[in-house]
């Protein structure tokens, strides 16, 4: 059984780095420090991704921003806050069921809703908001997970200095509870850089600079479906995507060394 | 109690509030928009063109490369698992896991792009055809799910008492009646959960396997014909549907929530009400 698991781990890995090693191949000579720096030409055949890093980056600020205060919040009083019983349980089983729905119904949610409805049209702000709904989950147990592990004599010390449970929380509670907030917010960051079936519904796949929230953007993952989707460029593709897997890896390895070993929550 | 106390009561829970109506609110405006093409659903064929919006073809699709994908994948995710937690030695294993999370963490739509240069030429080259086929996608959704399994089945493993494999290797069963007879059933639950975990994914993704399906909406009749998903359907023509062809669309993702929705629960069930994080 040993050699036969073992095998299997190793043409795991090998497949795995193979393909890492077959992306690079084909992004050798596409991917220099210009291409990041320059505005996409012609559809994309063209020119570098600047426009779409940058789309990348302001779609994912702005679900973070949405994101965190909500999620953030909605730990601390799942914790802090809520009276035991009933209740608790209901917006853990609410927010549980959130993190399994598929992807491309959050963007026919935010299409319907924010891009429709509320008439902010193909954009990076309804973008944002799409997406923040769909990292709420991550944020919200990595927070809650985090808040719950703060020992409670401090909390009790707290109390029995006068401090009220909103000055412990904001004091103590907050501060110990960082690290593995931030844990979460770099897990956040990284699906949402990743995230292709969403945005494609709501952020639209327009290559020029953003100017304002409610101008539409082209974020990298759907810049890359858009260029193999059309064979436009097969190099800037590779490029684009070792670039894209670079930053996710990136984020993600911060995230895991924060983590210390432990699994992700 | 304090005023500022109260005040972050009301602002914290009204966050909570805001949370929890997240998933009420995407069935509601998914099953409000397409509540007047949901009759038209039910039919054998796709065609907008023709006004005809049968989700079987689409619902096949779905069922097939998550089944196929599962096929593959939790065996091998499961075996893992199992290398993770009782054959790598620690130095292994702190080799091997970040190879795992670093493909966990991989956009579904780079492993759609690498199926689209790499897995549907080999599918052509080997098979004939164009490439582009269940098979395709079934590969591309079985490496992104293996990662989930097998971290999710090694915690299950590692779970497992230690006491039990000294007794077991103690009375001369070998590493294989170990895992076989021991691990795998004492694991059961957890690795039952792993699978409901990657069934979920599997079923709700998009990017990956609209990328190498070949997407023609029509019931495959072999691993090597095109297929098309829910997802990927929506993905397709979300973007220029109009009237009944958009309503249709909205009706086929609210009944893709439900698949989903029902298919984790009676899973989660079978799993023995575990709780699946």
């Amino acid at each position: 059984m040993r050699p036969l698991l073992s095998a299997l781990a190793l043409a795991v890995s090998g497949v795995m780095v193979g393909l890492v090693a077959a992306l690079a191949a084909g992004a050798a000579g596409s991917l220099t420090p210009g291409f990041l720096f320059t505005l996409p030409a012609a559809a994309g055949r063209e020119g570098g991704i600047l426009s779409v890093v940058l789309s990348t980056l302001w779609l994912a600020a702005g679900a973070l921003a949405l994101a965190l205060p909500l999620g953030i919040g909605t730990a601390l009083y799942l914790v802090e806050y809520a009276p035991p019983g009933r209740l608790v349980g209901l917006i853990r089983t609410l927010t549980e069921t959130l993190a399994g729905v598929p992807s491309i119904l959050f963007g026919l949610f935010g299409f319907s809703v924010f891009v429709v409805r509320l008439g902010w049209g193909p954009s990076l702000l309804a973008g944002s908001a799409t997406l923040a709904l769909m990292l709420l989950p991550t944020v919200i147990r990595t927070s809650e997970e985090a808040v719950a592990a703060v020992p409670q004599e401090l909390r009790e010390g707290a109390a029995a200095l006068g401090a009220t449970r909103w000055d412990a929380v904001r004091r103590i509670v907050l501060p110990q509870a960082a690290p593995g907030i931030l844990t979460g917010a770099l897990l956040a960051l990284g699906r949402a850089v990743g995230e292709t079936a969403a945005v494609l519904l709501t952020a639209g796949t327009d290559l020029a600079l953003p100017r304002s929230p409610l101008d539409p953007g082209r974020p990298m993952a759907v810049h890359l479906y858009i260029l193999a989707g059309e064979g436009l460029s097969d190099g800037r593709a590779h490029a684009t995507a070792v670039a894209l897997v670079c930053g996710v890896l990136f984020v993600n390895a911060l995230a895991h060394m924060l983590l210390g070993g432990r699994r992700v929550p | 109690m304090d005023v500022r106390d109260r005040l972050a009561r009301t602002v914290l829970g009204a966050a909570a509030a805001v949370a929890s109506a997240g998933v009420l609110l995407i069935a509601l405006a998914v099953t409000v928009e397409g509540w007047p093409a949901l009759p038209h659903l039910f039919g054998a064929v796709w065609s907008p063109e023709d006004g005809q919006y049968g989700v079987l073809p689409l619902l096949a699709g779905s069922a097939l490369v998550t089944l196929g994908s599962l096929a593959m994948a939790v065996p091998a995710g499961i075996g893992m698992g199992l290398f993770l937690s009782d054959v790598a030695t620690p130095r292994l294993a702190a080799v091997v896991k970040p190879v795992l999370q670093g493909m966990a963490a991989v956009p579904s739509v780079v492993f759609g792009f690498l199926g689209l240069k790499l897995i549907v030429p080999w599918i052509s080259r080997t098979f004939g055809g164009l490439g582009f086929s269940l098979l395709a996608g079934c590969l591309v959704l079985a490496l992104m799910v293996l990662p989930t399994i097998a971290a999710v089945a090694e915690d299950a493993l590692r779970a497992v008492d230690p006491a039990l494999r000294e007794g077991a290797y103690a009375l001369g069963a070998t590493p294989g009646q170990v895992a076989w007879r021991l691990l795998l059933p004492a694991a059961k639950s957890g690795l039952t959960a792993a699978v409901v975990l990657a069934l979920g994914r599997a079923l709700g993704e998009t990017m990956a396997v609209l990328m190498v399906l070949g997407n023609a909406a029509a019931v495959p009749r072999s691993p090597l014909d095109p297929a098309r998903t829910l997802t990927g359907n929506i993905a397709l023509e979300m973007a220029y549907a109009t009237g009944r062809h958009r309503e249709a669309l909205f009706a086929s993702g609210a009944l893709l929530l439900l698949v989903n929705l029902a298919v984790t629960q009676v899973a989660r069930r079978a799993a023995g009400g575990r709780g699946v994080r």
